[in-house]
């Protein structure tokens, strides 16, 4: 240990003392707190911080607050009503005159890190297992007595296998190589990267000069590294699934306007910007009325979402589309038409700036798998949502009246009208439904992405995309296209970076169109030629 | 197009010099429209604009002549995009592409014009040296010559034009994919030119120019020897388009727009007339950006964004698309009120566009210069 032998028996000593007298900090060591220099009052903290006395851990949180004052030799904690002696704990008069003790950010990080060890000692379990969390990264030597003191004491399984950790950290650079041997050991069951950085300096003969111990240094990281890939992988998978879901949210909807009943609707973005809108306004009606409930905002915006966003279909193909049927290029020039007038529109009724939709607490956090690989709760949900809504549309399509007639009408739309299905109230429910399904999706994108008038821009694209890799006509086409274009354009970006990613699949597409013009499930047949 | 009568009737068999081909291509008063607008741009304006005073109401700003100069670039892509458009099917949302390489490749030159002039005083562009670069990337080589410069904004468009029209119309891809794909390539060209790394400059891409040929670039005379110069293009432009239309090539090329499978079946392969048809649309967009940089001081990535492209689109839509004045008249219609409106009225433009969008499609099939002849056939049938 590079600290002299003396500081660090002192608290013990100082502790003995104490003990038969009055158990509270060293009269000497709270007076150091005011000292002039930042680094004899670091000093202090760390040594009160090792002796760890009942009434410290309310001194450095006085300290941390602001609220420890110091007046010739006495220091005092003012809580903005009492105040009271820093040493002994009982109340006195604050002094005129008294100073507040200055703490800088460098103190105020030794502060915390010294509150979150004085912790490891409470009573209760959740709040050691809180204490042992916060000390997991950036424990310095100094703590190393602290945390071996708590080791000892600790009983709780889970606990004791994070003080383990911590203790091996803290003592990493200790002067006993059978100590840091140890310690390496210990970390090498810790596979993260900040461990990895950690044992990375003890791999070289100039920093360690114990062959075991650099050869266990080696091994360790090496084990680390191992985990590592299998996490890095597993979250490049997860983020393309999780991006593909959100595609495929987006391209649902238009697997059903353009995929099935063959319309190019460019406003499709905007379709989504509307539901994305409908889960904000349905934020802030719960801020207003329910504010008890408004973490179930959610649930109720789905439906609200739906309907409004269906209601824009409807307004949208009796007034503009069902003119052009037929006339694909026209419908792509009127539709864009439509989407920047709803832009504007949204600019007009919201503003121009992005609005804060807010995740709900039940969806924020995540499970931990790997230590680097965390599935955030809002992704989950997500893809668990978007399973939902595609559940939903197979069964609308293909177990449904209605489902069953949009495929009759796709099919032979003369001879479906001779059957006697109502060809054109039928084209404005299903152009309504896949608007409501691109609403829903913009209720999911309202979790994840910024929410604003030109959010439904940037997915027109993608969406396009997957159809047209998908192939039309087709729902399963759809699912897959998206699916393997999140994961595909996710895996890239980890090695390319996101923009040449981007171009690299836009690339692949058009080459993919080349071999496949028709999509990956190519329909056969008459429709083969459209 | 409807067959008009030629101020200079061909003779009805036999091999016809290419001179009177190119004469027969316009009626006679389609002449004298055009040598009109060449007078005015020629003449006129440079008068009006150096020896009337700025008091006069005769006078003609420095601002009007940009923006006149910058529609008429417009005009010039619209022309391009209705060859493809119009006369050939095709429609493309990627024609902002074409533009902006064209504008990058001669904005390349005007960068290197700059010399130590910039703010750091340094050989490179401002850009680069702020990057740290030590050394010109090698596609700048050569930049500094005004030839060379002139001949990337012509060969690049038209080799991105080849590669990608080759490999798209080979296949067949027609119709809304032939579309949105070109929207995803431009997009995707967008996304590469934002970045710093790409080497033209980032976000900012390309402005504060000074001088082409030694010649200082606000200076009122080279402003209008710019304005004059893309008058003379367009005109040259649509001479040649109107030719281009009528020939055996232009009918082959309206026919595959109308039936391409009978067309085929005849004997003839779409692939090289779309991919000709679609080369000179690209270059044609491409000389329009390297006349429209130096006009305007500025090119950016967003030129290429997808909303630009499909503006382009309602500008022939607006005007007619199968006619070649119908381009030219919906860019200035489109681009004046867009002009009027930003000023004026900014939060109402996009409205106005959108219904613009929504209003021609439905119930303005032929654009403006459709509904002046049916007004024309109207009040004939009255008479």
């Amino acid at each position: 240990m590079k600290k002299p032998l003396l500081p660090a028996l002192l608290p013990f000593l100082l502790w003995l003392t104490s003990l038969s007298a009055l158990a509270a900090p060293d009269p000497a060591l709270v007076r150091q707190l005011a000292a002039d220099d930042n680094a004899d009052k670091i000093a202090a903290i760390q040594q009160l911080t090792a002796a760890a006395e009942p009434g410290t851990a309310r001194l450095l949180q006085a300290m941390a607050d602001d609220s420890l004052f110091v007046a010739g030799d006495r220091l005092f904690i003012f809580d903005g009503e009492h105040g009271f002696d820093a040493v002994s704990g009982s109340a006195a008069d604050l002094p005129e005159g008294a100073d507040s003790v200055t703490v800088n950010n460098r103190l105020r990080g030794e502060l915390s890190n010294a509150l979150a060890a004085l912790k490891l000692f409470d009573a209760d379990r959740n709040a050691r297992l809180n204490a042992t969390r916060e000390l997991q990264s950036n424990v310095g030597p100094e703590l190393a007595d602290v945390l071996g003191k708590a080791r000892a004491q600790e009983q709780d399984a889970e606990i004791k296998l994070l003080l383990d950790l911590a203790y091996a950290q803290a003592t990493l650079q200790d002067s006993d190589p059978a100590v840091r041997l140890a310690a390496v050991q210990t970390l090498a069951d810790a596979p993260t990267p900040a461990i990895r950085s950690l044992l990375l300096p003890l791999t070289e003969a100039s920093a360690e000069s114990d062959d075991k111990v650099r050869a266990a240094a080696v091994d360790a990281i090496k084990h680390i590294e191992r985990s590592l890939a299998w996490g890095d992988t597993l979250a490049g998978i997860f983020s393309g699934l999780s991006l593909g879901s959100i595609l495929l949210l987006a391209a649902l909807g238009l697997a059903i306007t353009y995929g099935v009943m063959g319309i190019i609707n460019m406003a499709h973005g905007e379709l989504l910007m509307i539901g994305a809108y409908s889960a904000y306004a349905v934020q802030s009606l719960f801020r207003a009325w329910a504010p008890d409930y408004v973490d179930w905002y959610l649930p109720a915006a789905i439906p609200v979402a739906f309907f409004a966003a269906a209601l824009v279909g409807v307004v949208m193909e009796r007034t503009v589309i069902r003119w052009l049927y037929g006339r694909t290029l026209e419908t792509l020039l009127a539709t864009w038409g439509l989407s920047l007038i709803l832009i504007q529109a949204a600019r007009v009724l919201f503003g121009a700036q992005n609005v804060e939709v807010a995740n709900p607490s039940w969806m924020s956090g995540g499970v931990e798998l790997l230590p680097n690989l965390i599935l955030p709760w809002n992704r989950v949900i997500i893809i668990g949502f978007a399973l939902f809504v595609l559940f939903l549309v197979w069964v609308l399509m293909n177990k449904t009246r209605l489902g069953m007639f949009v495929r009759a009408v796709t099919q032979n739309r003369a001879m479906a009208g001779c059957v006697g299905v109502p060809t054109a109230r039928i084209d404005t429910m299903a152009f309504a439904l896949g608007a409501g399904i691109a609403g829903l999706g913009g209720v999911a994108l309202s979790q994840i992405s910024n929410v604003g008038p030109d959010m439904g821009q940037g997915y027109i694209v993608d969406s396009f995309m997957v159809v047209v890799v998908g192939g039309v006509g087709q729902l399963a086409g759809a699912v897959w296209a998206a699916l393997g274009l999140g994961i595909f354009s996710k895996l890239l970006e980890g090695w390319a970076g996101a923009v040449i990613a981007k171009i690299m699949i836009l690339v692949a597409i058009i080459v993919f169109i080349q071999k496949r013009p028709q999509g990956i499930f190519a329909l056969k047949g008459r429709f083969a030629d459209q | 197009m409807s067959a008009t009568s030629s101020a200079f009737p061909l003779p009805a068999s036999g091999r016809v010099p290419l001179t009177l081909r190119v004469f027969a291509a316009l009626d006679r008063k389609a002449w004298i429209a055009l040598a009109v607008f060449l007078a005015l741009a020629l003449v006129v304006v440079p008068v009006l604009h150096l020896t009337v005073p700025e008091s006069s109401t005769f006078h003609v700003s420095a601002y009007a002549i940009t923006l006149i100069g910058k529609i008429m670039c417009y005009a010039l892509v619209a022309v391009a995009m209705d060859l493809i458009w119009g006369y050939g099917g095709i429609l493309s949302l990627g024609h902002g592409l074409f533009f902006a390489l064209g504008g990058y490749a001669f904005g390349m030159y005007l960068m290197r014009q700059i010399g130590r002039d910039g703010s750091y005083g340094a050989d490179l562009p401002d850009f680069m040296v702020f990057l740290d670069w030590k050394e010109l990337p090698w596609f700048w080589l050569g930049s500094d010559h005004f030839g060379w410069a002139a001949l990337l904004a012509l060969a690049v468009p038209a080799v991105v034009a080849f590669v990608f029209g080759y490999f798209a119309f080979r296949s067949r891809i027609k119709g809304v994919y032939f579309s949105i794909i070109t929207q995803a390539l431009t997009y995707a060209a967008m996304l590469l030119f934002f970045r710093n790394e790409t080497g033209f400059g980032g976000n900012n891409g390309f402005t504060d120019f000074k001088r082409i040929l030694g010649h200082g670039i606000t200076s009122p005379e080279m402003r209008l020897v710019l304005f004059g110069l893309t008058a003379l293009t367009l005109a040259a432009t649509l001479v040649f388009a109107a030719w281009l239309v009528k020939s055996k090539f232009g009918r082959v090329l309206t026919a595959i727009r109308d039936a391409e499978s009978r067309v085929m079946f005849i004997g003839y392969n779409p692939l090289w007339y779309k991919l000709t048809i679609w080369v000179i649309s690209a270059v044609l967009c491409g000389i329009a950006g390297a006349l429209y940089v130096p006009q305007v001081g500025i090119i950016n990535p967003s030129e290429m964004s997808p909303a630009n492209s499909i503006e382009i689109a309602i500008w022939v839509a607006v005007g007619g698309r199968g006619t070649l004045i119908g381009p030219v008249i919906g860019a200035f219609v489109v681009n004046l009120a867009k002009s009027w409106f930003t000023v004026s009225f900014p939060e109402y433009w996009l409205f106005f566009l959108g219904l613009l969008f929504i209003v021609v499609t439905l119930m303005l099939p032929q654009g403006l210069v459709g509904l002046w002849k049916k007004i024309i056939a109207r009040k004939g049938a009255a008479a």
